[in-house]
């Protein structure tokens, strides 16, 4: 019997998940092809192992501390002004280390150019993940659990240390695997501080020594450490269930914190965000005035703010458009292989942005000698913006199928079938009811989107045309030169474009559900990246 | 003539076969109910006759059109089939008027508009036009999901457990509009159903459902009083079956002698309704009353016959007996019973 549903939409499907899961498949093939190739550059790898561990157990401690700290405090006491605290202890979602790393520079904090400022740096800015993962998965538990502790006599600190953080553990964990797969993706902060992890590694092997085969292999064993934090979370789950049949409103009622506590929970978090958001954008404000007045804005400046722009816009557009086509193909078809292929095509998130440019290039490079065997076109894949889209594409089509996902799980399946028995055949399904439904989520997708690609620096540095700079890499190369103030100014955009998101999920939070929604827009695809990326049994 | 004919239509998921050699015709105008327990496979032949599902063998032709058969499947958009699904898909993002009017895209706008108002005014909305499906009523999202089908004068409605979610004291009310406003603008209409209650009271004709097959075909009064089967009898109603000895056109059994609708003779079993019994108060009767379920306009009584089988008999509720209180039973005046495997 022949299946409906192998039809032009699991085609379709199938072939995108191709195109995207496919080079990063390719990655360990590396070691195949050249198995002397690391040889050269054997000093590398202990070294960047050495800071990985270094970085995986600072930040790792770091965030879950802070985030989980401030988490229980928002969720189970109550103070003078709680609820915005509570929001704007997300901001610092919006700040790239790198422009954090050029604020601390700039001001020359001693000692930040180390392991310990790296990991300063990157706990920071990342513990909103545990944070947000940690406060929903709080907020979530049942006040019932956390009186029956009580009934059987533990006091109520004691209750949420042994009942409220244990459950709360899958989540507080989740958030520290997203916070180090972020702080091991990141070549910005490593690159300006001067701590050499393998993000560092591939950049200096590919623009250096110009040797892809061992660029790859170093990115390989990235994505290695990468999978095995995923799994080791995994593994910390155990086999007990944290799954609890909470009604949703029936949350415990927080401590009033009184006198000293009060202010100490008012002043603690607002000096955090003060530190990581005000502070630097004040600075860099400062800074930026007096690079226009003193004339010191880098020339390509106004190139790279319209690179940026283009860039981002165009990714916006592409990459949803990737992922509607991905979700609503793999829906409609109904074919297993193609949801299976959805599901492939997303395993680009959360991998480095320079792995993802490593494993682009070699299956685009191959393309591109045989288009130009034929029509002579030269370096028209790797030596354009075409690369750079498609490395995007990879990297954060996870990002954008999870907002679009998320809405199109949310639209039963009659509907399809009431709209198909009316007349509509599968395009009109697509134009009729379920783009209408999923406005919110592709918003969503192509803000994130939009959001990531002006951040984005290892993947651009790597795979950028010749002339193709961008304020994230304008920023970076400034800052390598000491020319801080030169930095400000495309820095300030950044730091303003990524605010977007988190004042639209600040915005949104208005309504119960929708904060979670929000929440898991821009953080919690922690969960469906494990699913996704947990070696089968 | 018929309308839609299902002939051998046959259904698996895997091991499960589903709908079993199916055939069935429905007449123009027809009201019909499929009525079968759940996962007897009555919802699966409704989708595939609306579409959703491609039968492995059988044909379905729809208003003299072949829509499914041997090298021919037409999409479920083309088939002309209204559905009201049963929690209704009504689409969350359109009003009461943009969901009627969904079905009528490709006709011209004043076409478009004069359809759906007729059909809001048929199943009475109009007054709800503008209105989004979450600021109904569970009954008048009903008559939206029905007036949606209907607004394209689909050549058959299909209806699936419409009433299932709805509050029991709103059903009947309910499914005596629906029958009216099917009725009015004669359509051709396919229920399915658990409720064997809600069959016979709204159907012009059922057919039973077991194990994705039909059991029987026939109208209310035949289904009910003539089951086909045991089974059939025990699915549609109460009913009592009896062993006994057919001499012709009666049949003895432990009860007394009861009519046979078809002569027979030797030993068989007979399906006797509850309400074919009576019962009257006797010290020395041959049961006792073990329970009693008053229902109002009727009592049904659950009896322990001295021969030791339980019995059910249906009572009008003008005279009562207690539960422990000895009773004598006899077949009624008019009892005619059916024989049953």
């Amino acid at each position: 019997m022949k299946p409906d549903g192998i039809d032009a939409w699991a085609i379709l499907t199938l072939v995108c998940a191709a195109a995207v899961a496919a080079p990063l498949i390719g990655l360990p093939l590396s070691f195949a092809v050249a198995p002397g190739g690391l040889s050269e550059f054997s000093g590398l790898v202990p070294e960047a192992a050495g800071a990985t561990v270094v970085l995986v157990v600072g930040v790792g401690a770091g965030t879950l501390l802070l985030g989980t700290a401030l988490a229980a405090l928002v969720s189970f006491c109550d103070f003078p002004g709680r609820g915005w605290i509570e929001w704007a202890l997300v901001l610092p979602l919006a700040m790239p280390g790198y422009v954090f790393t050029l604020f601390a520079l700039g001001l020359d904090v001693p000692g930040i150019r180390s392991s310990l400022g790296a990991v300063s740096v990157f706990t920071l800015v990342l513990y909103p993940y545990v944070y947000l993962l940690a406060r929903a998965a709080f907020l979530a538990q049942s006040r019932t659990l956390l009186e029956a502790a009580r009934g059987l006599g533990l006091s109520r600190r004691a209750a949420i240390v042994r009942v409220g953080l244990p459950l709360a553990r899958p989540a507080i964990l989740g958030g520290v695997a997203l916070a180090l797969m972020e702080a091991l993706a990141d070549f910005g902060t490593v690159n300006l501080l001067g701590v050499q992890t393998f993000t560092d590694a591939i950049y200096k092997v590919w623009f250096i020594a110009f040797d892809r085969d061992a660029a790859m292999q170093l990115a390989t064993l990235l994505v290695s450490v990468t999978l095995a934090l995923l799994v080791l979370e995994r593994l910390a789950r155990g086999r007990a269930r944290y799954h609890q049949l909470a009604a949703r409103g029936d949350l415990a009622p927080p401590v009033r914190l009184r006198g000293v506590a009060a202010a100490v929970a008012v002043v603690a978090p607002l000096a955090l965000v003060g530190l990581v958001v005000a502070a630097p954008l004040a600075q860099l404000g400062v800074w930026s005035i007096e690079s226009i007045r003193e004339g010191l804005l880098a020339p390509e400046f106004a190139t790279a703010a319209r690179n940026s722009v283009l860039l981002a816009a165009m990714s916006a557009l592409l990459v949803p458009l990737a992922a509607i086509l991905l979700a609503y193909g793999a829906r409609a078809s109904r074919s297993r292989a193609a949801a299976g292929a959805a599901r492939t095509a997303t395993i680009g998130y959360g991998l480095p942005g320079s792995v993802v440019a490593v494993a682009v290039i070699v299956p685009l490079g191959w393309l591109e000698r045989r288009i130009d065997g034929i029509a002579g076109t030269g370096l028209l894949l790797t030596g354009t913006v075409i690369g750079l889209f498609y490395a995007y594409l990879v990297r954060f089509l996870a990002l954008a199928w999870g907002a679009v996902e998320s809405s199109l799980t949310r639209i039963p399946r009659q509907l399809d079938e009431a709209a198909r028995g009316l007349g509509a055949d599968r395009l009109d399904v697509l134009a009729r009811v379920h783009v209408p439904l999923m406005r919110t989520g592709m918003v969503t997708a192509a803000l994130l989107v939009f959001v990531e690609v002006m951040k984005e620096l290892p993947a651009t540095l790597l795979l950028r045309p010749l002339d193709g700079d961008t304020l994230a890499i304008a920023v970076w190369q400034a800052t390598t030169e000491s020319l801080f103030e030169t930095a400000s100014l495309p820095a300030l955009l950044i730091v303003l474009v990524g605010l977007l998101p988190v004042a639209a999920m600040i915005r949104l939070s208005g309504r119960r559900g929708a904060e979670l929604e929000a929440a898991q827009a821009t953080g919690a695809w922690a969960e469906e990246l494990e699913e996704r990326t947990v070696v089968p049994a | 003539m018929s309308d839609v004919r299902l002939s051998g239509v046959s259904k698996s998921f895997g091991p499960v076969q589903a709908v079993r050699d199916v055939t069935l015709d429905i007449e123009r105008g027809e009201l019909m109910a499929v009525l079968g327990p759940s996962g007897c496979g009555k919802t699966t032949l409704l989708r595939t006759i609306a579409g959703f599902e491609r039968p492995d063998a059988g044909s379905v032709i729809v208003a003299d059109e072949v829509v499914a058969g041997p090298g021919r499947f037409v999409p479920p958009e083309r088939r002309r089939i209204g559905m009201v699904f049963q929690d209704y898909a009504l689409f969350p993002h359109l009003t009461v008027t943009a969901n009627v009017g969904f079905g009528l895209a490709a006709r011209a706008r004043d076409q478009r508009d004069r359809l759906t108002r007729r059909t809001l005014e048929l199943v009475g909305l109009q007054h709800r036009a503008d209105r989004y499906p979450h600021e109904l009523s569970g009954g008048e999202r009903q008559r939206v999901a029905l007036a949606r089908a209907m607004a394209p004068e689909p050549a058959l409605v299909l209806l699936d457990e419409p009433f299932s979610s709805l509050d029991a004291s709103l059903r009947s009310g309910l499914r005596r509009e629906v029958e009216l406003i099917l009725r009015d603008a004669q359509a051709t209409a396919l229920l399915v159903t658990h409720d064997q209650e809600e069959a016979l009271s709204l159907a012009d004709r059922l057919a039973v459902m077991r194990d994705g097959r039909i059991v029987q075909v026939g109208g209310p009064e035949e289904v009910y009083v003539q089951p086909a089967s045991r089974w059939a009898a025990q699915f549609v109603g109460d009913v009592n079956v009896l062993a006994g000895v057919a001499h012709g056109t009666g049949v003895e059994t432990e009860l007394g002698v009861f009519d046979l609708r078809m002569p027979a003779s030797g030993s068989v079993h007979v399906a006797v309704r509850p309400e074919q019994l009576e019962l009257r108060a006797d010290h020395h009767g041959n049961a006792e009353v073990v329970a009693r379920e008053f229902r109002g306009h009727d009592v049904l009584y659950r009896l322990r016959h001295e021969a030791g089988r339980v019995v059910l008999v249906q009572l009008p509720s003008l005279e009562l007996h207690e539960v422990g209180a000895r009773v004598f039973v006899r077949p009624a005046p008019s009892a005619v019973t059916t024989l049953v495997d």
